[in-house]
């Protein structure tokens, strides 16, 4: 760097490339020392350069400007001066929002909690609604869609729920055969899958399977509907979303769960079956009697009535998780996530409402 | 200072690109010269991105070869390829911005992921590419925020991450105002003329090919291959092929009638 009275120069030479040389922050302040009050480049001899000069060139003409300091682009190549007029100064920052204190914090996490149980049970009350409109033929709905959302609400689903159930009424009946042998009361192991399957098993693992399967496949694909503006294009049109959108998942969800659940009770009864005939050589004959004689129609209506409780929570809760979602793809895995893990926790906490409600009903 | 050699940047020799059996442009043959502006012209739907696809490694293409300097791209070691795209920038039609990053997270990642650079170098380069395209004050944003003209101009900044030997763009001026068109164009002629860039573009905007492309090629959706090669202005004022004269002054092509010849003259 050349220095002439209040005028330095500033040789550039050599290759400035961005991925060998990088950029020096430093370089700026380097250069302008006290008693500099103009800037001036010579580039004879300046080699091969990309961005990392266009680079050092902006760092050190934002420097200069906020010293006070002229520069005189004349001696830089005529390219990198366009490309440096090409760059818009950056606008003035907004001012930022005040910081937000945990009193305050707190009070709006409650609002917002408030908020979005409403919204929760306003989807419930709409589609009380919209459903009763729906099975006297007034809401907009395709039938089309109603039939494909029960078939990947229920018979896409029954290998899985077959196959979980299956092994949860074996692993049942292998528990009971252990441990009710030491008791003399081998006898049992029937009731005890029987009564675990239809009270409590087949609705809360099938409910849970759906919730991972089915709850987070509404979710995600709603919310990717809301990030490729599918969604604003219905809005746009007055189609209503509710009709269109939500009340075919949450009808098939809501109408397959009982289904499904009665489906899960058969096969779990089934493998409790198959595991009871090897470890106590039970006849399929005596379990069966066995089973039937520990079960009741009231044990069989409740259970009945968790899977539908189920469904309806499960589709509720993906269809307005995957609403609210945002717009980017990472949205849409989130929306997925949330309503699995929502929808489980809201299913294992109805079932334990059911619970303390049938005992104290005593049933 | 960055003249471009005698070797073409990109020669491409007897391509076919197709998904499956379906073949969407074959027999195609042409050179890109060292920091010149190539266009990649045609109309809907007649396989320009396809095109693009098989030139940058996206799409492996079903016969004839890609070169890039003096190497067979699709016949060299997975190695050789992974060194050869770091020579290429590319500007998407979407942008396909990573949309859990901000923009400027967007742009820093190539250089952190493959350069040696320090974190100041890094983010005086990334501040200096989004400055380029307008954008430095949307650095924070997250690409959902951003509307479809930034997300495209934010992708434009994060194909210039590693300071590209060849810069692709697909339909970059693409729902810009014109004047950020014209920018943009003012943009890319600076960058083949300042950092030595070679640029290959696939473009309907007219003006805008007029304005920048030096070469170029017509490709064809009913023959499947080019059917033209040249400037796009030399294209619009001497070639005789109805379809890219239709075209390029922006005609209804021969045989393509009113139908029952209504006129659209205002009521």
């Amino acid at each position: 760097m050349g220095v002439s009275g209040a005028t330095s120069t500033i040789t550039l030479s050599g290759d400035w490339v961005a991925r060998v040389s990088g950029v020096d922050p430093r370089a700026a302040a380097q250069i302008l020392r006290p008693g500099i009050g103009r800037l001036a480049f010579d580039a004879g001899g300046l080699g091969h350069w990309d961005s990392a000069l266009i680079a050092f060139l902006a760092n050190l003409r934002e420097a200069a400007n906020a010293a006070g300091v002229t520069i005189d682009e004349i001696g830089l190549p005529p390219h990198a001066r366009r490309l440096l007029a090409l760059m818009a100064p950056s606008a003035a920052k907004a001012p930022s929002l005040p910081g937000v204190s945990l009193v305050d914090r707190t009070g709006l996490a409650v609002i917002h909690a408030f908020e979005e149980s409403s919204e929760v049970l306003a989807v419930v009350g709409n589609f009380c609604l919209r459903g009763a409109a729906a099975l006297r033929g007034h809401a907009s709905m395709r039938t089309s869609d109603l039939i494909i959302c029960m078939f990947n609400a229920g018979a896409a689903a029954l290998p899985i729920v077959t196959v979980v159930n299956l092994l949860v009424g074996g692993i049942l009946a292998f528990i009971a055969a252990t441990e009710l042998r030491q008791f003399g009361a081998s006898g049992y192991v029937a009731s005890l899958v029987g009564v675990g399957m239809v009270r409590e098993m087949a609705a809360l693992m099938t409910a849970i399977i759906m919730a991972g399967r089915t709850g987070g496949a509404y979710a995600a694909n709603i919310a990717a509907m809301q990030g490729d503006e599918e969604i604003d294009a219905l809005r746009s049109f007055g189609i209503p979303v509710f009709d269109y959108l939500i009340l075919p998942r949450i009808l098939a969800m809501t109408a397959m769960m009982p289904v499904l659940y009665l489906y899960g009770c058969a096969t779990g009864v089934v493998g409790g079956m198959a595991v009871a005939g090897a470890t106590l050589n039970v006849t399929p004959t005596s379990f069966l009697v066995a089973t039937q004689a520990s079960l009741s129609i009231t044990q069989l209506v409740l259970g009945f009535c968790k899977s539908i409780a189920f469904g309806l929570a499960i589709s509720v809760v993906a269809c307005r998780v995957g609403l609210r979602a945002g717009r980017s793809t990472d949205d849409v895995g989130k929306a997925a996530t949330s309503a699995v893990v929502a929808s489980i926790v809201g299913v294992l906490a109805l079932d334990a409402l059911f619970d303390l409600c049938a005992n104290l009903l005593g049933i | 200072m960055n003249a471009g050699s005698m070797m073409p940047a990109l020669k491409v020799e007897g391509l076919t690109v197709g998904f499956g059996e379906t073949i969407v442009q074959h027999d195609i043959s042409f050179e890109v010269a060292a920091g010149s502006i190539f266009a990649i012209m045609g109309g809907s739907g007649s396989g320009k991105s396809t095109l693009l696809k098989a030139m940058i490694g996206l799409l492996r293409p079903s016969a004839g070869s890609v070169r890039v300097g003096d190497e067979d791209y699709w016949v060299a070691s997975a190695e050789r390829r992974a060194e050869i795209d770091r020579r290429f920038g590319v500007l998407f039609q979407s942008g396909a911005l990573w949309s859990s990053m901000t923009v400027a997270e967007n742009v820093a990642l190539p250089l952190r992921m493959l350069s040696t650079l320090d974190a100041q170098s890094i983010n005086s380069l990334t501040r200096v590419k989004l400055s380029l395209v307008g954008l430095s004050d949307a650095s924070d944003s997250m690409p959902a925020e951003l509307s479809g003209g930034m997300n495209r101009r934010a992708g434009l900044a994060r194909a210039l991450a590693l300071d590209p030997a060849i810069l692709f763009l697909d339909e970059p001026s693409a729902g810009l105002d014109p004047i950020t068109g014209k920018r943009l164009d003012d943009l890319i002629l600076e960058l083949r003329d300042g950092f030595g860039m070679t640029v290959v573009l696939v473009s309907h905007d007219l003006p805008s090919l007029f304005d920048i492309c030096d070469d170029g090629i017509f490709l064809d959706a009913a023959s499947k291959t080019v059917i033209a090669n040249g400037a796009p202005k030399a294209l619009r004022d001497g070639c005789d092929n109805s379809t890219v004269h239709a075209f390029m002054r922006r005609e209804r092509p021969l045989g393509d009638l009113d139908p029952q010849g209504v006129d659209h003259e205002p009521r």
